[in-house]
């Protein structure tokens, strides 16, 4: 008896397991659809209670991990909205959580938001329904990772540059280039520490703009096989110099600071922070051939319940105030231009180059590479993301 | 007993009914125990991990990442034909099985010391003293290995040398977070040995090495069986240690975790190697009767 | 057994050195959290208890302790139950697959967390509608339950089935036996496999990380978001260090109430 007991209850999961195989179809899968839905008609009017916020570290604080850093109890006491905030490690984790509907707006990067629009994940937002809109820099409305086709989907958050870090100590002029990052005769063997996820291999991508113009890359994320082989073939020049992949900034400061390793790219951030610690440790450097960088977006989940909520956050998230606070703690230049004079060091905005409209001219900021290549070429197909996150692993890998 | 038997409990009659055909049928009284956690364990588990592995045969879109559920022996074929994957499993494997070889070493003598040569005082605190660590956050546990393998860190000062960052400091790392759950077994397994077949083993003119090897050994190896399964499992799927202490070479678990979030898919089919190699050892290794000294 | 001099010194000195390296990293831990350095420089320039107020007086610390003992309660009491009735089963009858029961039960933890987070992870977003702070606790219960049908089925195994049989001859009926031979043997198995569930449980970070629903914050994730930010990775070494020094309470007691020499041997 227990005999059959026990085949039902194997003949229970296997049906489930068929149901699931077969079932598929009717259920979501399909993708690609062009983005519809249109925004918020407006007015925005009284908060719906809650609001979940996924966000960087450091976008969202509510003092839990500073209590004197706190912008979102003012936002909860001022709307009324109560603010669940969970914060995400990198893009791919972001866009896998929003995935789930359970977040009403996200902090997204360049590198999740087309997917997240494509994907039909987020809503139209109406600029003019947040006021501090008007205030935000020129220079990061309507571009290719916050609007398509026309239509806004988020407002700008703030932007940084990922930059050449160096021990001072071994280098008393700043290294120009990131050629010994890259090349094979490379003096600081053992002591190259790149960033450890897929959309590194944009870097190499601009590396490769420099110094192999045959190649034709005219766009770091619009890579076609050619010039993706490429990438991925200079990443393996690299790997017998790296001595890790860096994922956490604190171990990326200290090594840099005592000099472990040589020559890392990474964020003004990690570098205040290990001078904070130790004077002038370390150093930055914007290197000629150009670099990435990031520009994140607020955007708000498609068919959310709080909407008046996450229109009330996007314009708390772009005051002067919030951009000044937040632009300071994360260490990254602001999107509103009026949060320059608030911050509490005076030099901030421009140690970020907040309004240096030039310096971000070779500064590609993430994005997620498409089929369709970014850069207007018709005639080729390029890599998708999901191929550079499987030649990443395979080059972590092996 | 009769008297209670009266007073205790007052079945009705269809309850009585109920409770002598359960004990003229112990089949009836197993199904009913099982009932519950196996039907928890098949919807709970069993049925999420068959999904995951039919999830290995379909395929991501391309852009959006979302899954497409159409079969596909894509990922497998990927898998098997790029070589880093065949690196990166041995890999694994190695780090696996030399963290299981080097917490045996360090765990047998401790635990043969706390149930054999330890008073009956001091056992417990021994006992407990080799608990305590499990408590302890993982993270924490090694991220202080981090500090002590830094440059100029305490292994350098202290020792003079550290392995640095890469493969040893992994392996390292590795053994002091899973040592607790080598040694607890093999010394549930010595306490419960009859003190006296070691002492005829003795008396019958062994020397200690030979006890050991003929008679101790044979007799806690279901322990340390049990024992392995936790390290090597424990190491087999981690992947965050190696971030933490090892170098620009990963292990499985990084290929599985950072595939996870873009092709759900072929995430699943790199996870299905980890599930092959544990089912396989246990299989192994259920002759033992490891199981049973888990 | 007989050990000569010479054995039980070489086994003193392996234990000494056993317990050298358990607790030499723990000693930096609590040293550390008292380095003013933010990035733990050693030898530590010199000492503060900063972190220490810091960690106690942190809103996110507090809340995530919280939640990591509310979880684990939950999934020791799901282990609890289902593990109790597992252990009935396969110690006390013979039948058609019970090994493939007890090997069943092993699978949780025996497969690698990242498996076993990314396959309820999968089924709880794409069929039940997300994550919660249930689906955490579902988690893990299930990677909880064989350690206490470990630690009880032991114990059932070795002291129960005599004695049960001989107070049902002298006319016991079952839920008296159960509730005065049975039970009393068991307790304290259960006692040690509940303790060593919930501290599973309590330091669980995989599955967790995979599990775990929106603003459900347990110990271990709070511990990870925040050890790689310079502001808050001293605070995490305090509470790190607390955890340890506090981790002394549930091994005492596991010691005094399971009156087993393993104190909870069996994991």
């Amino acid at each position: 008896m227990h005999k059959s007991r026990l085949l039902k209850a194997a003949a229970l999961g296997s049906a489930v397991v068929l149901l699931a195989a077969c079932g598929g179809s009717t259920d979501s899968g399909d993708s690609g659809t062009t983005p519809g839905g249109s925004a918020y008609a407006g007015p925005v009017g009284e908060g719906e209670g809650t609001l979940n916020v996924l966000a960087w570290p450091g976008y969202a604080e509510d003092g839990s991990t500073d209590p004197a850093i706190d912008w979102v109890t003012p936002f909860e006491e001022e709307t009324g909205c109560q603010v669940n905030v969970k914060v995400f490690a990198t893009s791919n984790e972001a866009f896998t959580l929003f995935q789930s509907g359970q977040y009403d707006v996200v902090s997204a990067s360049g590198d999740a938001s087309l997917r997240l629009v494509y994907g039909d994940l987020v809503q139209p937002v109406d600029t003019s329904l947040v006021p501090n809109y008007a205030d935000i820099l020129p220079d990061l409305k309507d571009k290719a990772w916050n609007t398509v086709d026309g239509v806004n989907y988020g407002i700008p958050h703030g932007r940084g540059a990922n930059l050449l870090l160096y021990p001072t100590k071994q280098y008393p002029t700043a290294p120009d280039s990131w050629a010994d990052m890259w090349e094979a005769d490379s003096p600081i063997k053992g002591k190259v520490v790149p960033y450890n996820d897929a959309i590194y291999i944009a870097d190499a991508a601009v590396y490769l703009m420099a110094t192999q113009p045959d190649l034709g890359i005219t766009n770091p994320y619009a890579l076609d096989q050619t010039q993706f082989d490429a990438a991925i073939a200079l990443l393996e020049q690299q790997k017998p110099l790296v001595a890790y992949y860096w994922g956490d900034l604190v171990k990326q400061g200290q090594d840099l600071a005592t000099g472990t390793t040589a020559q890392s790219q990474g964020w003004q951030l990690t570098a205040n922070l290990t001078n904070a610690e130790t004077a002038d440790a370390v150093g930055t450097v914007k290197p000629k051939e150009g670099t990435t960088g990031w520009s994140d977006t607020w955007m708000v989940k498609k068919d959310t319940a709080s909407i008046n909520c996450a229109y009330k956050w996007l314009d708390h998230l772009a005051s002067p105030e919030v951009q000044a606070e937040i632009a300071e703690y994360f260490g990254e230049a602001p999107a509103n231009a009026k949060a320059c004079a608030l911050t509490v060091n005076t030099n901030h905005c421009t140690e970020f180059h907040a309004e240096e409209t030039g310096y971000w001219d070779d500064v590609w900021y993430w994005t997620t590479p498409t089929e369709k290549c970014l850069d207007g070429r018709t005639d080729v197909t390029c890599v998708t993301y999901d191929e550079w996150v499987k030649a990443w692993s395979t080059l972590t890998s092996a | 007993m009769a008297t209670t038997a009266v007073t205790g409990g007052k079945p009705a009659g269809s309850m009585r009914r109920l409770r002598a055909t359960m004990h003229r049928r112990p089949g009836l009284r197993v199904a009913s125990l099982l009932a519950l956690p196996m039907t928890w364990m098949v919807l709970v588990y069993l049925t999420p991990l068959a999904l995951l592995f039919v999830t290995a045969f379909w395929t991501t879109d391309s852009f959006t990442g979302l899954t497409k559920r159409t079969f596909s022996l894509e990922n497998f074929t990927d898998i098997l034909t790029e070589p880093a994957y065949y690196t990166v499993v041995m890999r694994t494997v190695g780090i696996a099985a030399s963290v299981t070889v080097l917490c045996t070493l360090i765990g047998v003598p401790m635990a043969f010391f706390m149930a054999r040569v330890a008073s009956a005082r001091w056992q417990p605190v021994l006992v407990a003293l080799v608990l305590t660590p499990l408590w302890a956050s993982y993270l924490v546990k090694v991220y202080a290995w981090r500090t002590i393998l830094a440059p100029e860190g305490p292994a350098e000062s202290w020792l003079g040398a550290s392995p640095g960052y890469g493969l040893p400091a992994v392996v390292l790392t590795l053994t002091y977070l899973w040592l607790p759950y080598m040694i607890l077994p093999i010394y549930a397994g010595l306490a419960n040995m009859r003190g006296s077949f070691l002492e005829a083993a003795a008396d019958l003119g062994s020397r200690p090495w030979r006890t050991f090897r003929t008679v101790v050994l044979p007799m806690v190896w279901p322990s340390i069986v049990a024992g392995s399964i936790f390290t090597f499992s424990l190491s087999l799927g981690d992947y965050i240690t190696v971030q933490l202490v090892g170098g620009s070479s990963l292990m499985l678990g990084n290929a599985i975790y950072q595939n996870f979030s873009v092709s759900l898919p072929f995430a699943a089919a790199l996870a299905t190697i980890p599930v092959i190699v544990m089912v396989g050892y246990l299989l192994a290794v259920r002759r033992s009767g490891a199981l049973d000294n888990l | 057994m007989t050990l000569s001099r010479t054995s039980r010194w070489i086994l003193g000195v392996a234990m000494a050195l056993g317990l050298a390296f358990v607790y030499v990293p723990l000693a930096i831990v609590v040293v550390n959290s008292f380095n003013t350095s933010r990035l733990f420089q050693w030898p530590p320039p010199g000492f503060t208890t900063e972190w220490w107020q810091a960690a106690f007086q942190n809103q996110g610390v507090r809340d995530a302790l919280v939640t990591s003992i509310f979880v684990a309660v939950l999934a020791t009491a799901i282990a609890l139950v289902l593990g109790t009735l597992t252990a009935m089963a396969v110690s006390r009858y013979q039948f058609w697959g019970r090994n493939t029961v007890s090997l069943l039960f092993v699978f949780p933890i025996a497969l690698p967390g990242i498996i076993t987070g990314i396959a309820l992870n999968n089924v709880f977003t794409s069929f039940l509608g997300g994550l919660t702070f249930l689906t955490l606790v579902i988690g893990h219960g299930t990677f909880c339950v064989v350690v206490v049908l470990n630690n009880t089925a032991a114990r059932l195994r070795r002291v129960v089935g005599n004695v049960e049989e001989a107070a049902m001859d002298l006319g016991a009926n079952r839920t008296q036996t159960f509730r005065d031979i049975t039970f009393p043997a068991m307790r304290s198995a259960l006692f040690a496999g509940g303790l060593l569930a919930f501290g599973l449980s309590f330091d669980e970070i995989i599955v967790t990380t995979f599990t775990a629903g929106p603003g459900t914050q347990t110990l271990p994730l709070w511990i990870f978001q925040n050890l790689f930010r310079p502001n808050s990775a001293p605070i995490v070494n305090a509470v790190a260090a607390f955890l340890v020094l506090v981790s002394i309470v549930p091994v005492y007691l596991a010691q005094r109430l399971s009156g087993d020499a393993t104190g909870g041997g069996r994991i």
